[in-house]
């Protein structure tokens, strides 16, 4: 319930200011450019399937700015990031941590693939060779069928 | 009135699904072939009904018919024409309505193709695509009625979702249906063969036009839902990894996988089994696909449908129809003969490995998208899964199955020499590092990975068009000989080359996005902004008053080195029904390249923001999907795939015997 109310003030709210706002861009490019890639990789709680950097929601410019100021005041990325997780939970990394519980998130693409090989293989090996000698009944079979003539 | 015709032939359908679904069947196992006929005939009846349904719910949409609740709440009286028609589907209910009739008509065509496909083969087809037309049209008619009455009637409707009413939002759902429900007819053919438990050459050859067929509309489907992504979503971005996105792509990747396999099947009569399960995968997928938008379990931008009674009734459609055909297979896939046989170093080996890479990287697609939600049911921890995730995990996938594709087209049937290969692909290898170096160096100090990305384009383009070179040119002889034999090669062969110089050119216009430009401003008319070589002037913001929205329309002046090029307009709109707003991107297109602006808040004082992009070779993300399915259709014309061809070929009798069937 508290998602669709945050949801519904998120639409009455965020009305339509652009994502990055001219107001927001940071003086110094190298910050800014980090900035940027920071808020590409967070998400607009609010939004559906968003990052801050593209919503255009209030909640999305308050992350942009805050951001912001933690990188002004001399944060590296990865402590912008966990500031962020700490206040928001992990719901706000669009990439999840390689944590435990998202082993096989991150696992699965690659295992499906070494397995789909190994299966391959295994299964491929397994088939008659191509160039099998005819067995005893098929040669007798062969033969009838070239004594008709 | 007509409206409740049309709820009544709805109803009639159910009642005519059933029949085909329960008399051909019983006709195929008791050999009746008067039973068995019973299946085309009633396919066109069932056909006949949901049209005239669909068209009736059409009909009400065209003339403001207000007693009908859904045209009620998707419908305004002042909507032009073409927002009207395209309304019908721009709701979930309509949307059901307009997956049953492409179900039907898919089914129909089969009906009607008589003389190509095998009786029983048809009679258990139509049994199965009946089985999953009964299940939605119960859907509908129990959960999803688009044809309930309002009673007492409204005076005016409550307007169509406004980011819906756009001419790319009207052909995206049909062109997105036909290629989902297209794939029913490969599983259709699929639990047919495995009921028969016979498949060969014959089976595959029947099922690879459909599926190809499919696959093209799914293309352009998935294409021009990006592209109006792209141009209506207002920041620029053409793919979001939006799990509604994700779940069109899935039957796309196994759709792929799946035009592959059958190829192998058809000339070579191997991999049966994993072709039959392929099948039953896509259609699955589409399924899910189906479920994950309409029952609205994750909520995304484009999610027009939120209710957990129909989420729940989809989900056992999907659980009867998964879990049956997977437990069909499980029982009578053995049964299957496997025949074929090729070294792993083959044109068949290499598309093993094109189905190895496209399954996992569809999984990973799968896996990403539902897990965030098994994760918050089994633990409850929240997490997201977005964008970041896909191109970390997606990309390795992909990337190496591009690497390979040129080869894998170039290697021969059967027993392929991989030296010889390589060889013969030395040229494209040469071009290809060429380009990588000479972007390099043009761009020095720019992105670093973009242009390994060019060349991986380029590679992709100039490896499919070799094997055209290859094939028809032979040194010291005429081009105009290379001519003639190239046009001599099968249309197969082509549409295998434009399907894969397609990919390229996806792969070009995807890497270009490195250098794209972006600049932001508040500007008030007269004021500049520029984006890479071009520079915009706000000329005038102009209010405006349309029908059924208004308008702040913001008139630009576009310039490059001080010679003017024309003007593009970038609107924001309230459509004041709703009471939402939009933003309509200004766009300007030069060769394949864009600028791109749009606009955001006006400020009291006069003045708006702006954003404006400039995307150089954007266009080649959609045009290469464009020139993928080109190549498909193109493929399609085959003589091969022509049915009945052979008869007319006017050629030396066909060269390999023909199995009977």
């Amino acid at each position: 319930m508290q998602r669709v109310l945050l949801l519904i003030a998120a639409l009455v709210l965020g009305g339509s200011a652009l994502a990055v706002q001219p107001d927001e861009v940071m003086k110094n490019p190298v910050l800014e450019h980090r900035a940027r890639e920071i808020s590409a990789g967070l998400r607009c709680m609010v939004c559906q399937n968003q990052s801050i950097d593209d919503s255009d929601a209030q909640l999305a410019r308050d992350l942009r700015i805050l951001v912001r100021e933690r990188l002004a005041a001399g944060d590296t990325d990865q402590q912008v990031r966990d500031f962020l997780v700490q206040r928001y939970g992990e719901f706000v990394l669009l990439k999840p941590a390689f944590r435990a519980h998202t082993l096989l998130l991150w696992l699965a693409p690659f295992l499906v693939l070494i397995l789909g090989a190994l299966g391959a293989v295994i299964h491929l090996r397994r088939r008659p060779k191509a160039n099998a000698a005819l067995d005893e009944e098929e040669r007798q079979a062969l033969e009838a069928l070239l004594k008709r003539d | 009135m007509l409206v409740e015709a049309g709820h009544f032939a709805l109803a009639l359908a159910l009642g005519l699904s059933l029949i085909q679904f329960v008399v051909p069947l019983w006709g195929a196992r008791a050999n009746d072939p008067v039973l068995m006929s019973v299946a085309p005939t009633t396919a066109l009846a069932v056909l006949a009904c949901v049209g005239f349904a669909f068209l009736t719910l059409t009909y009400a949409y065209i003339s403001s018919d207000f007693s009908v609740l859904n045209v009620v709440e998707n419908s305004h009286s002042a909507k032009p024409l073409i927002y009207k028609i395209s309304g019908v589907w721009g709701n979930h209910e309509g949307s059901m309505l307009l997956w049953v009739l492409i179900l039907c008509l898919f089914g129909g065509v089969v009906a009607l193709a008589k003389n190509t496909v095998p009786m029983r083969l048809q009679a258990n087809t139509l049994a199965v695509q009946a089985a999953i037309t009964v299940a939605f049209l119960l859907f509908i008619l129990m959960t999803s009625n688009p044809f309930r009455r309002l009673v007492p009637a409204a005076a005016e409707g409550q307007d169509l979702n406004p980011l819906l009413q756009d001419p790319g939002l009207a052909i995206h759902p049909p062109l997105l249906y036909v290629g989902y429900v297209g794939f029913s007819i490969s599983f259709a053919f699929a639990c047919a063969a495995l009921i028969d438990g016979r498949i060969d050459a014959v089976w595959a050859r029947i099922v690879r036009p459909w599926t190809l067929a499919a696959w093209c509309f799914l293309t352009l489907g998935i294409a021009m839902g990006s592209y109006w992504a792209y141009y209506e979503l207002g920041w620029g971005g053409w793919w979001f990894w939006d799990p509604v996105e994700n779940a069109s792509l899935m039957p796309w990747l196994a759709g792929t996988a799946l035009v592959h396999s059958t190829v192998v099947m058809e000339k070579r009569d191997a991999l049966k089994v994993w072709t039959i399960l392929l099948a039953i995968l896509t259609f699955s997928l589409s399924l899910l696909g189906t479920f994950l938008v309409r029952s609205g379990v994750l909520t995304s931008v484009h999610s027009f449908a939120v209710d957990p009674e129909r989420g729940t009734f989809i989900l056992g459609i999907l659980v009867i129809f998964i879990g049956g055909s997977l437990a069909l297979f499980a029982w009578r896939a053995p049964l299957l003969q496997q025949g074929g046989l090729f070294a792993p170093i083959s044109r068949e080996g290499a598309l093993v490995v094109n189905n190895l890479f496209l399954a996992s990287a569809c999984a990973t697609v799968f896996i990403g998208t539902l897990y965030p939600l098994a994760l918050e049911v089994l633990t409850g921890d929240k997490i997201s899964v977005g964008a970041p995730f896909f191109n970390a995990t997606f990309l390795p996938l992909i990337v190496p199955l591009l690497l390979l594709l040129p080869l894998g087209q170039t290697l021969a049937w059967k027993r392929g020499n991989l030296l010889g290969t390589v060889q013969r692909l030395y040229a494209v290898f040469g071009a290809s590092i060429l380009v990588v170096l000479a972007v390099l160096a043009f761009t020095y100090g720019g992105p670093v990975l973009a242009p390994f990305g060019i060349g991986l384009g380029v590679y992709l383009v100039l490896g499919s068009f070799n094997e055209i070179v290859t094939r028809s040119w032979t040194r010291g002889k005429p081009l105009s000989v290379a001519w003639i034999k190239a046009r001599g090669l099968p249309r197969s062969t082509w549409g295998t080359v434009f399907a894969h110089a397609g990919v390229g050119l996806v792969v070009l216009g995807i890497s270009a996005t490195a250098w794209d430009v972006e600049s932001l401003g508040t500007m008030k008319p007269g004021d500049r902004i520029g984006a890479g070589p071009y520079q915009l002037r706000l000329e005038r913001i102009v209010p405006r008053q349309e029908a059924n929205y208004r308008e702040d329309a913001a008139l630009f002046r576009v310039d490059r080195n001080g010679r003017e090029l024309g003007t593009v307009e970038s609107m924001k709109r309230l459509y004041v029904t709703r009471g939402m707003p939009t933003t309509e991107a200004g766009i300007l297109t030069f060769g394949l390249s864009q600028v791109y602006v749009s606009l955001g808040e006006m400020q009291p004082n006069g003045s708006v923001g702006v954003r404006l992009y400039y995307k150089p070779l954007v266009l080649l993300i959609w045009l290469g999907a464009v020139v993928m399915a080109f190549g498909g259709a193109l493929s399609l014309t085959d003589r091969r795939l022509r049915i009945a061809a052979p008869a007319r070929n006017r050629a030396a009798p066909p060269i390999a015997p023909v199995p009977a069937e």
